[in-house]
This record gives structure tokens, C-alpha cells and sequence, in this order.
């Protein structure tokens, strides 16, 4: 136990000690290398993919750091799918930066960092690393908000972030206080024996739970923690937006079932209704509220709330089965959601960025592959069958209904329900409404994500059973024997 | 140790007193100075549980440069603190509310369910025997949590990339020191003159 | 060869209707019938080469679920040989006259394109090798006669006609699915010949229904006869085929005179190994048959309209086949389904040239004394009508005949009663068809001045598919009456038709006294001459008539009430049922309620929820830890400490 086994955290190191070469680097060339940094940033994150795939987990986790630090199969399924969401979201992020000057060599640096946060997440052991790691990546995230400095939805944006982030860690530290006053040890596994044989979990316990919950649930921006997230989405430039949407919610997530499953699993039953209620409360407002919105921004942040509570539904399952589940949710959901951000991105009008749904009437005609890709995503996301989206659904409600949670799946379809009448619209505005002014090229850049998002959404039929059953393996290490 | 007994509960008294008085003053200068006595007093609490490395931690860190800072802020900036006041009227009702919810919730717990009968046990002590306060840290820090160490020494580089992301700009007009510059000067460059007294330049 | 019969039709109509316009009248007109008449010099060689062993050519599977399998495939024997040649016939006639009748049409592309989605589909129905792909062409020549009589879709009169012919058909169809998932039942396969195969074994077998124990090949039988009946306009579904009349006259021609309507009569034909041993399904088959030979008879009598007196009497023909089938004279049946087939289109087509003549003019009381100006018509309706009235050496005479002698050989109660009804309508067929030519033809011209002016002979595009079709009319009869239903017929119709043991109702036919035997052709020039007495010589005999018998005449004018009768049972009952449904039920329950209801509260719910996102970040954080206190609070005082 006491050793450091550094071998298991190698990605981390390399990650953290590229980024301070990387650092250095741009010190001394300026902000002219913001490309070259932030390809640099690319290849060190595929490089610590490759090297995440070479630590043997097939067995038994790996602990490094005297405990503190865990790889399992479930780390390593979602650093992956966190690091390409990464990479996605930095490639995405360049054209953007250099057209609306904010091309700075600090950018790329700090989503590489923030990445690095999210990997220590995942990797968390004790209620401490859970927390340092959340606020590498958050801290990292609040700035890159506010990278636009002299527009005021940036920084708005930022320090709106950077508060309300403030108030959630207090919580979550209140939390864990509680949670150490009454146990008496920070770490999962210690948590883990300590709760398993009680008989009656003590009150101060499950506050302090439901403080760390609360913490957590602000990082997925689960209702009632998701206040800042249009505000956010809003105002942050649009790949950073991306960004938040896709890496972060999955770190966020992956740790927050981490915490829930492995140290409390002794207080499943309690810890389900605080599941079950957020995950309703985020279905429901994510699907309502997005029907009032015309930013495409805006309407994506409900949309991300929306399915951060499908994928709640699976956490509330609390089964393996719900696990894997949502992991396969949340594979889905990147790339869809990194899709429909390309064609957000794409949303330049004489060189200006526009961010209305209006603004996207007459797509089909102007730009007639754009507008059949955003439908497709959009149709993915609204669950229809045979596009992927509709799997990752399926399986988060299945699990649910193999727990007996028949009320929470039945709100889950009928959210979804209502949430495809706001992805429609979008259709119907882009196919049937008469176009103002059409969109600028393209990017390559974007090509290359849309494409991809899009072989994803439709093809990603014929892949469902490999990425289940890897998402299968990687639930499974969660759950003892 | 009666001493002791009435040292914490003066500390504790204190301590909680400017608390509130941080909050609820209207003058954001002594809501500062309010706060320094806060740190005081935990610090004395810190003392009173014998780390005394924490208790001086606390006053060069928050006293010498936090709260300053906070200082300098609150003085420097033109903040119309009556105007953010506005809404404390129409939102004390709830707002009283929530609290009073949260904090008898609070109180209930930790009185009804006492601490875990293993915390004891599980939870290092402050005083390790032998060693120094700062000694024991100090092991601590670099073997057990090493990793956290470094994790939260990347979280202060972030912060300080973050700041200067944020606040740093080149400024047309600004004379700024280039040290590299100063120093590569020698004698050749300077030229020497007499200059006398009284005449001026 | 065979699967070229049936596909060429598609590949046309496949070129007319996505080519339509970009391929101009005059390339659709000469690929339809091109491909048509290719596909109609190939099924003469079939039928005429035809060895007596049948054949099957599996394209490929359709569906495969369990046991139940149907494939794509064209059978041919006799049956369906026999049918071939009809239809391909007749349709590639139809289509050459078509040219020249819809020669002003502006649509003509889709029209040619339907015409050959029909003939397509009514050959997948008669090459069927099972149950399905029967019912796929069944529904297939529903669904063109539905778009071909609404074809002229401006006409308010045409949609209904289409709608009424498609719905009393769903009447009939939905017997039809019935009998065949009771097949699939019974059988567990839809294949024919597995099914015929295991017949006899299921004979005498009784389902329990209610409180009966009811026989389940009459049932089964039964409710196909239900689909036959529905698509050859049988009594009491019959009502949609005088309407359907509201189609172009080349389609009343094909569709509903020469094919599709006969293919309930070919289904029966094509099921003799299930109706022979279900005798109590035949003899319904009979009765119904017979009865429906009378009443359109009776109808005929007083129509104006040149078409729907046509239209009666092919319900009327088709009333005999049926009572032939049932009486087990399966070839009689067949035979005059063929012999029918072309002097009914013959008479079609003729009618047609005559309302081309009259500048689309189709009432007969304002036509008369034109037999001049279109020689050619007049000659060829002569033709027809004398081959309809079943006047000897003509087609009808010897497939009329050797029907009623079967229907008195039968010597079953049943079959007496077709025969006296089936006398009795001859002779009123022989009636209203020369009354139809007096009328059209002869004695003064009641057309206004200017019609008449303009009749005119057709052309020969027109002129030569009625040729034809009158060389059919003359010698189809005599040439195949000792295949179809003499002393041979076994051999010819092979394992195609099964004649049940004992049933040698044809060969007895030929031995009835003579007086049978004469007795139609003796009511047929009766008919003929009253016709002359009533339309030539004493022309006011019929208004005084109608006046003496006035309720009669309403009566039969009026159909026997069956439109009103329908009406008032099912259609207005109906209607107030669906009004009521739809303004109280769905309006004002399930949409207020549903769609609506919900719709509205999403919008009021989706607009408080945006208000709840104010912007301020104290907002936030307020709701951020009202949140917490009521988790917390929900934990404390929710659930049970």
C-alpha cells in the first residue's frame, strides 16, 4: 500500500510535466505559437491515450501514490473518452481563437491542464484528491471562460462561473468535513469497509452526503446546481463552451459515480433519492426550459442539462448494469454534443459570429450537408432510432427499469418526449423556413469534427456492441465481486 | 487547564462574534479588519490544539498577505456598497428562512448523532509524539501526501497563469524595467559627465 | 418467359410514371404498349405451348418469420395460363385504344403508367404460388382501380366514386386477410400447394364459437368468398362497381369488366381443392352468385347511363361464373370468365367510342340515330351484344349455355334456383342489350344540334384493339369450348382445378333434356324481340309501363334502394358516430386533455423556467442552497428518522 507505483500514474505526469515544457515553450515564443501549442497539447494528450491503454488493469486496479490515486477499467474508459473530447474541442478552438482575437498561447495550455484536472478526477481515491482535482480542472475551466477579457459576456461569464464554482466547493468541503467528522477517514476504501457493516448509517453522515452531492451535482450542472450553465454557455466563447459541454461533464460524472458506487455503495439506498430526484428535476427542466430558448447556446446548455439527467437515470439504477450504461450515455453523448458545436461554430454570417436558431433558417438550401448533419445529431439526441442516441437512452432506462425505477424511466420518456420537440424545431427552422443570409465557408478544421461526429451518429450502430461491452468492463470494476 | 478551558471559550466567543460582524458590518474596511481578528482568534484555537506551525501559517498568510490584499481591494476600488445592498430587504425573508433551516438542521445533527466512535482512532493525531509540529507535517506532506502536494501546487500554477491571462497587458506608453537591458550595461555605454552645481543641465 | 409476362408491365409502368412528363405523351404512350403487347404475344406462346405440367419460378423470398414464409414467385398452369392470356389481352388492347381515346387527356403519361401498374399487379395476383403474394396483387389492383376511377381527380363525383370502390372492397379484403390468417392457422403455411395438399385432412374439423361448434374449411371458405365477393361486385357489395363507371371508359373496359373484377371468380377457381370440400360454402357461393345474376339483370333494365347499363350487366355475368364455381362446374366458370372477358371489353370499348363520338355524352336518351355516322361501332356492338345475349356460334352462347346446364345437372336445391334465376336474367340481358343499341342507334337523334354535328367515326388506333377484340368475342367460344368444359377437360385443366370425387356436375351437363338446353337461347331472342316491340315499334309502350308499375320502376331505377339502404345503415350511423367521436371524443377530450392540453402547459411550464434563470448570481447561489436544504430536509424528516 504504502509505495507510489508511479508507473499507474505515468499519463498524469507526462501530461503535467509536457504542460510546464509546453508553458516554457510559449513563454518565449509569444502568442504566435497558440497553433503550434495547442497541436502540441493534442499530441501530448494522444500520447497519454496510448500510454493509458498500455497500463494493465485487466485484473485488479492499479494504486499509485500511497493510495490516493486508482486506475481501473472505469478510469481508464473515461480519461479516454475525456482526452478525446479534449483534443476534439482544443482542435475545434483554433480558427475561432485566431479569427476573434483571442489567440493566446494560454489557452490551449489551460484546456491541457484542465484535462490533466479532470484525469486526476477520475483517478480520485480520498475525498481529498476528489477535491484537488476538481479544482485543477475548474479553476483552469473559470479562466478559460473568462479568456475573452474585454467582452463582457466573457467575463461575465467567468466570474459567474468562478462564484457560484466557489460556493459548490465550499459545499463540497462542508461535506466532506461532515463526512470525515462522523467516519473518520477521507479515503474510498476506508469509507467503503466503514459504511458496509453499518447498520444504521449516522444522520451527520448523510448530510454530509448530500453537501458532496451537492458539490458534485454543480460540476454536471444537475438541477437545482445548474443555474450558471446557460449563463455560461452563453457568454463563454463557443469551443470553449464545447469544451465545458463534453470533456468536464464526463470527468464530473465518472467522479461522481465513483464516489457514490465505490466508498458510499454501504448507502445505496440513500444516496439513490438524492440520484433519483436531481436526475428527475434535470430531465424535466432540461427539456421545458430549452423550449423557450432562441440561442442555439442557451439551448444546447439545457440540452446538456437534459442529458446529464438521462445519464443520472442510469446512476440511479445504482447496478451495474446502470453503470455501464452510463458510460455508454456519456460515449454517446460526446460526440454528438462536440457535433453539434462544430455546426455552431459554423454559424458565421460576413465573417460574424451568429448564435440565433433563426439565423440557421434556410440551412438546408445554403448548406445543404451542414443542415442534414445537424439533423441527424439533433435527431440522435432526440432518441429516435436507429441513430445512436437513441441506445444510450434505451440502456440507462433499461437498468432503471431492471431496479423497479419505472417512474423515473416514465419520466425519462416523456422528457425525451418533449425535448425532441425542441431538437425538431431546430430541424424544421433549418429545412423549412426562408433563409436570411447564408452561412461563410466552412473550416476544414470543423469538417473534420462534423464528419466525424456524424459517422458516429450514424454508423455508430454497428459499434454498439463492442463500446457496450467495454463500457460493461468497465462498470464491473466498480462493483466487488 | 482551567486556563486552557477559558483561553478556548474567550477564542471561540471571539472568534464567532467578528464573524457575524464580518458579514452584517456595513463598512467593508472594518468587515476587513473584522476578518483579521477572525484569523487571530483561530489561530489562538489552533495554538490551544498545539499546532502551532497552522497557527502561525495562518497569521503570516491571512493576516500578512490575504486580508491586506483584501484591504488594498476594498480601499482601491470604488465599490457603492450600499447599491449591491439593494436587494437585502426583499430577499431576508427566504433568505432568513433557508438559514435558520439550514443552520437548525445543522444543529440537530450534530447533536443528535454523536461522531463516529472510530474517528478517534482513524484520524491522525496533531501531536505526534517526538517530533517537532512542523517536523510531522513536513513528513507527512512529502511521503503520504506527496501527490496532493503536487496536485495542489499545478492548482497555484493555474492560478497564476489564470491571473495573468486575465489582468496582464502590454500597454503603449508604459515604461517598463528590462532587467536584461540594465544588466548587459557597462562603462562603455554610460558617458560620465561633470555637472556643475547649481547650473542645471 | 413468365417472369418477363409479368415484370414487362412494371418496368413500363415504372418508366411512364417516374419518366412522366420528361418522356412526353408520345413515349409513354409507345412504352406502355409496347411492353405491353410483348407481354401479350409471350402469354399466347405460354398458353398456347402450355405441356400440362405446372411450373414455378421462385424469384425470391418476401418474408421469412417461423413458419411463416411467403416468396416472390410466378406459377404457371392452366389456371393461371388461361388468365394470362385474358388479361394481357385485353389490357394490351386497352392500352392501343387508350392512344387514341385519351388522346386530349393531359395527363397521359400517369395514365398509361397506372394502366400498366395494373396489368403488373393483376398478373402477380393470377401467377400467385401462395396466399400472400395473391393478397399483395389483390390489394395491388384495389389500389390502381382506386387511382384510375379518380384518375380525373378534379371531378368531386370520380373521388367519391374512387373512395366508395376502395372502402366496400376493404369490406371484402378484410374477409379475405381473415380467410388467410385463418389459413395460416389451420395450415401453418400460406403456400398453395401444401395447403391444398393437407385439405382433405382438415375436413369435418370444428372450432368452438360462442356456443356452436362451427365446420372451419366452410368458414375459411367462406370469408375468402367474402374477398371475392367484394372484389367482383357480389350482392350486396356490389354498389361500388356502377359508380366506379366515373373512370375513363378504356378503364371500365379493363379493370371493371375483363380482370380485376373477375379475379374473385379466378380465386374461387384457384381454391376448387379447399371449396370442393366445403359444400356448404359452395352452395352459398351459388345462391349468392345466382342472386346477384338477377338483381343486376333487373337493374339494367331501366338505366339511362350507357355505362352503368354495361356495368350491371358485367355484375351480372359475374353472378353466373360465381354460380357456376359453386355448383362445382369450376371450367364453365372459367370459361366464361374468358369468353366474357372479351366481348364485355369489347362492349366497354365500344360505349367508349361511342362517347367519344357524342362529345363525351353518355346518357342514352340523348342520343339515338347516329348507327350511320359510326358504322364501324355499330357493327362491332352488334357484335358484342349478340355474343353477351348468348346467340348460338357467338362466344357467350356456349359458355352461357354449358353454366345453366350445369346449374340443372347440379340437381340440388341451389343449383335449381341459379338455374331459374340464371334463365330468367338471360333473358333480360338479351333485353337491355338491344335496348341499349335501339337507343344509342336508332330512331330519331335526341342529341342537340350541334353533337350531332360533330359525331364522327374513331380513329383506327381505336378501331383496331375493338377488331380484335370482336374476333375474340366471335370465335373464343367455339374454338375452346372441348378444352374448358367438354368430355377433354380433365386432362386440360390437369392438377390445376380438382373436380372432388363424385363430381362430374359438367359431364352430367351435357346430358340435360333439351328443353334446358334450348331454353336460353329461346329467352334470349325473346328478349331481343320485346326489346324491338318496346324501343323500335311502340315506343310509348315504355313510359306507360313505367307508369303502371311506377313503384316497380322506381324500385329497380333506384337500384333496389341499395345505396340508400346502405346509407341509412352504415353510412349516416357511421358518420354521427365518427362526428361524435372526433368533435367529443378526440376535439374535446383526448385534445384538450392530449396534444393540445399538454402542448399549452409544456409552453407555460417552458416559460417559467426561463424565468427562474434571472441572470443574478445571487439568484443562483439561493437556488443552489435551497437545493441542499431541501435534500437535507428531505432526508431528515422524508424518510422516517
Amino acid at each position: 500500500m504504502a509505495e507510489l507505483n508511479l508507473h499507474a500514474a505515468l499519463p498524469e505526469i507526462w501530461v503535467a510535466v509536457s504542460a510546464m515544457v509546453l508553458l516554457l515553450v510559449g513563454a518565449y515564443t509569444g502568442d504566435r505559437a497558440m497553433r503550434l501549442i495547442g497541436l502540441l497539447s493534442m499530441l501530448v494528450m494522444g500520447v497519454a491515450i496510448v500510454a493509458m491503454l498500455g497500463i494493465d488493469v485487466s485484473t485488479v486496479p492499479q494504486l499509485a501514490f500511497n493510495g490516493h490515486f486508482i486506475v481501473d477499467r472505469f478510469a481508464v474508459f473515461a480519461k479516454v473518452l475525456a482526452l478525446i473530447a479534449a483534443m476534439a474541442s482544443v482542435w475545434m478552438s483554433f480558427s475561432y481563437a485566431e479569427r476573434e482575437g483571442m489567440a493566446r498561447f494560454e489557452l490551449p495550455l489551460l484546456m491541457l491542464l484542465a484535462t490533466l484536472g479532470m484525469m486526476l478526477m477520475i483517478s480520485a481515491n480520498d475525498l481529498i484528491s476528489l477535491y484537488v482535482g476538481l479544482e485543477l480542472q475548474s479553476l483552469a475551466l473559470y479562466v478559460t471562460a473568462a479568456i475573452r477579457r474585454d467582452t463582457v459576456k466573457s467575463t461575465e461569464a467567468g466570474l459567474k462561473y468562478f462564484v457560484l464554482g466557489a460556493l459548490s466547493s465550499g459545499m463540497l468541503l462542508y461535506g466532506a468535513s461532515m463526512i470525515y467528522g462522523f467516519v473518520g477517514t477521507v479515503s474510498f476504501a476506508g469509507l467503503s469497509t466503514a459504511l458496509s457493516g453499518a447498520t444504521e448509517p449516522s444522520l451527520g453522515l448523510i448530510v454530509g452526503l448530500v453537501f458532496l452531492c451537492a458539490g458534485l451535482a454543480f460540476k454536471i450542472s444537475a438541477v437545482p446546481f445548474h443555474m450558471w450553465t446557460p449563463d455560461v454557455y452563453e457568454g463563454a466563447p463557443t469551443p470553449i463552451t464545447a469544451f465545458f459541454s463534453a470533456a468536464p461533464k464526463v470527468a464530473a460524472i465518472a467522479l461522481f459515480t465513483r464516489v457514490l458506487v465505490d466508498a458510499f455503495g454501504g448507502l445505496t439506498p440513500q444516496w439513490q433519492q438524492i440520484i433519483f430526484a436531481v436526475s428527475v428535476a434535470s430531465m424535466l427542466l432540461g427539456a421545458f426550459a430549452a423550449i423557450g430558448q432562441r440561442n442555439i447556446k442557451r439551448l444546447m446548455a439545457y440540452s446538456s442539462i437534459g442529458n446529464i439527467g438521462y445519464a443520472l437515470v442510469g446512476l440511479a439504477a445504482g447496478t451495474p448494469q446502470g453503470v455501464s450504461g452510463l458510460l455508454f450515455y456519456m460515449a454517446v453523448y460526446v460526440p454528438m454534443t462536440l457535433g453539434s458545436f462544430a455546426v455552431i461554430l459554423a454559424m458565421r454570417q460576413k465573417g460574424q459570429m451568429v448564435e440565433e436558431i433563426a439565423d440557421l433558417s434556410g440551412l438546408a438550401k445554403s448548406q445543404p450537408w451542414l443542415a442534414h448533419i445537424f439533423a441527424a445529431i439533433l435527431f440522435s439526441m432526440a432518441g429516435i432510432p436507429p441513430l445512436v442516441g437513441f441506445f444510450g437512452k434505451w440502456m440507462v432506462f433499461a437498468a432503471a427499469v431492471n431496479q423497479g425505477l419505472y417512474v423515473l424511466a416514465v419520466i425519462g420518456v416523456v422528457a425525451s418526449v418533449v425535448s425532441a420537440y425542441y431538437y425538431v424545431r431546430v430541424i424544421k427552422v433549418m429545412y423549412f423556413d426562408e433563409a436570411v443570409t447564408a452561412f461563410d465557408r466552412v473550416d476544414g478544421s470543423l469538417k473534420l469534427v462534423l464528419a466525424s461526429s456524424l459517422a458516429v451518429v450514424v454508423i455508430g450502430i454497428l459499434f454498439i456492441n463492442p463500446l457496450q461491452n467495454s463500457a460493461i468492463a468497465a462498470a464491473a470494476s466498480l462493483f466487488p465481486e | 487547564m482551567i486556563v486552557q478551558a477559558l483561553s478556548f471559550y474567550v477564542f471561540a466567543a471571539v472568534l464567532i462574534v467578528s464573524g457575524v460582524l464580518v458579514v452584517a458590518n456595513r463598512n467593508p474596511v472594518y468587515s476587513v479588519l473584522f476578518l483579521i481578528l477572525t484569523f487571530f482568534n483561530a489561530a489562538g484555537l489552533f495554538v490551544l490544539l498545539g499546532a502551532e506551525f497552522l497557527a502561525m501559517m495562518l497569521v503570516v498568510v491571512y493576516v500578512g498577505a490575504v486580508a491586506v490584499l483584501f484591504l488594498f481591494v476594498v480601499m482601491m476600488l470604488d465599490i457603492n456598497f450600499a447599491e449591491l445592498r439593494q436587494g437585502f430587504v426583499r430577499y431576508a425573508g427566504i433568505g432568513a428562512v433557508v438559514g435558520i433551516v439550514l443552520v437548525a438542521e445543522i444543529i440537530f445533527v450534530v447533536s443528535s448523532g454523536a461522531m463516529s466512535p472510530a474517528a478517534g482512532a482513524l484520524g491522525g493525531s496533531p501531536m505526534p509524539a517526538g517530533v517537532t509540529n512542523t517536523e510531522a507535517l513536513g513528513n507527512i506532506l512529502y511521503t503520504d501526501y506527496f501527490y496532493l502536494f503536487q496536485a495542489a501546487g499545478v492548482v497555484l500554477l493555474i492560478a497564476m497563469i489564470g491571473a495573468i491571462v486575465l489582468t496582464h497587458r502590454e500597454r503603449e506608453g508604459v515604461r517598463r524595467q528590462r532587467i536584461a537591458a540594465q544588466l548587459a550595461r557597462d562603462r562603455r555605454s554610460v558617458e560620465i559627465k561633470k555637472v556643475p552645481t547649481g547650473t542645471g543641465i | 418467359m413468365d417472369v418477363a409476362i409479368v415484370a414487362l408491365p412494371l418496368l413500363g409502368a415504372l418508366i411512364a410514371g417516374l419518366g412522366n412528363r420528361r418522356l412526353g405523351d408520345r413515349g409513354a404512350n409507345w412504352i406502355t404498349s409496347g411492353l405491353m403487347l410483348v407481354s401479350f404475344v409471350l402469354s399466347w406462346i405460354v398458353f398456347l405451348r402450355y405441356d400440362g405440367n405446372p411450373r414455378v419460378t421462385e424469384l425470391f423470398t418476401w418474408f421469412e418469420s417461423g413458419t411463416f414464409e411467403a416468396s416472390w414467385a410466378v406459377r404457371v398452369d392452366q389456371l393461371s395460363a388461361v388468365m394470362l392470356v385474358v388479361v394481357t389481352t385485353v389490357s394490351s388492347m386497352v392500352h392501343v385504344y387508350s392512344i387514341g381515346y385519351m388522346g386530349h387527356d393531359e395527363s397521359k403519361p400517369r395514365f398509361m403508367a397506372y394502366l400498366s401498374l395494373f396489368t403488373f399487379c393483376m398478373l402477380m395476383l393470377v401467377t400467385a404460388d401462395n396466399f400472400m403474394q395473391m393478397f399483395f396483387g389483390w390489394e395491388g389492383v384495389g389500389l390502381c382501380s382506386y387511382l384510375l376511377i379518380g384518375f380525373w381527380f378534379h371531378r368531386p363525383s370520380a373521388n367519391a366514386a374512387a373512395i366508395k370502390a376502395f372502402i366496400v372492397n376493404r369490406v371484402g379484403d378484410f374477409g379475405f386477410a381473415l380467410g388467410i390468417m385463418g389459413v395460416f392457422l389451420l395450415f401453418g403455411t400460406v403456400g398453395f400447394d401444401a395447403v391444398f395438399a393437407a385439405t382433405p385432412e382438415k375436413v369435418g374439423q370444428t372450432f368452438h364459437f360462442l356456443s356452436w361448434d362451427v365446420d372451419i374449411l366452410t368458414t375459411l371458405c367462406i370469408l375468402l368468398f367474402i374477398g371475392a365477393m367484394g372484389k367482383s361486385a357480389q350482392l350486396l357489395l356490389h354498389t361500388w362497381l356502377p359508380d366506379a363507371m366515373e373512370g375513363p371508359t378504356p378503364v371500365s373496359a379493363l379493370i371493371h369488366a375483363a380482370t380485376m373484377v373477375t379475379a374473385g371468380v379466378f380465386m374461387v377457381c384457384r381454391l376448387s381443392p379447399m371449396f370442393e370440400y366445403a359444400p356448404d360454402a359452395k352452395m352459398i357461393v351459388t345462391i349468392v352468385g345466382a342472386a346477384t345474376a338477377f338483381f343486376a339483370a333487373t337493374v339494367g333494365l331501366v338505366q339511362n347511363d350507357i355505362k352503368r347499363v354495361i356495368a350491371y350487366s358485367t355484375c351480372s355475368q359475374l353472378g353466373y361464373m360465381f354460380f357456376a364455381a359453386g355448383v362445382g362446374a369450376y371450367g364453365a366458370a372459367m370459361f366464361h370468365l374468358f369468353t366474357h372477358a372479351f366481348f364485355k371489353a369489347l362492349l366497354f370499348l365500344c360505349a367508349g367510342s361511342v362517347i367519344h363520338a357524342m362529345s363525351d355524352e353518355q346518357d342514352m336518351r340523348k342520343m339515338g340515330g347516329i348507327w350511320k355516322l359510326i358504322p364501324w361501332t355499330y357493327g362491332l356492338m352488334w357484335i358484342g351484344s349478340l355474343a353477351l345475349a348468348g346467340i348460338p356460334f357467338f362466344a357467350g352462347y356456349y359458355s352461357k349455355d354449358i353454366i345453366l346446364e350445369s346449374a340443372f345437372a347440379a340437381h340440388t336445391g341451389a343449383g335449381t334456383f341459379a338455374f331459374w334465376l340464371g334463365v330468367s336474367a338471360a333473358m333480360m340481358t338479351a333485353f337491355y342489350s338491344w335496348r341499349l343499341i335501339l337507343m344509342t342507334f336508332h330512331g330519331e337523334t335526341r342529341a342537340d344540334h350541334e353533337t350531332y354535328h360533330h359525331v364522327h367515326e374513331s380513329p383506327w388506333v381505336m378501331l383496331a384493339p375493338l377488331i380484335v377484340l370482336a374476333i375474340g368475342a366471335v370465335f373464343a367460344g367455339f374454338v375452346y369450348y372441348d378444352k374448358f368444359v367438354g368430355e377433354t377437360m380433365e386432362a386440360f385443366w390437369g392438377a390445376s382445378i380438382l373436380f372432388a370425387e363424385g363430381n362430374e356436375v359438367t359431364h352430367h351437363a351435357h346430358d340435360v333434356p333439351t328443353w334446358v338446353k334450348l331454353s336460353p337461347l329461346v329467352v334470349g331472342i325473346a328478349g331481343i324481340a320485346l326489346a324491338y316491340l318496346f324501343y323500335m315499334f311502340r315506343t310509348d309502350l315504355p313510359a306507360r309501363l313505367a307508369g303502371t308499375f311506377g313503384g316497380l320502376y322506381r324500385f329497380l331505377l333506384n337500384k333496389w334502394y341499395f345505396d340508400e339502404l346502405y346509407e341509412a345503415i352504415f353510412v349516416e350511423p357511421a358518420k354521427r358516430l365518427g362526428f361524435g367521436l372526433w368533435k367529443g371524443g378526440d376535439g374535446a377530450i383526448i385534445d384538450r386533455l392530449g396534444p393540445d392540453g399538454i402542448a399549452n402547459v409544456s409552453q407555460d411550464v417552458a416559460r417559467q423556467a426561463t424565468r427562474l434563470q434571472s441572470g443574478y448570481v445571487y439568484h443562483y447561489a439561493f437556488a443552489m442552497l435551497i437545493g441542499v436544504v431541501i435534500l437535507v430536509t428531505w432526508y431528515l424528516f422524508g424518510s422516517g428518522w
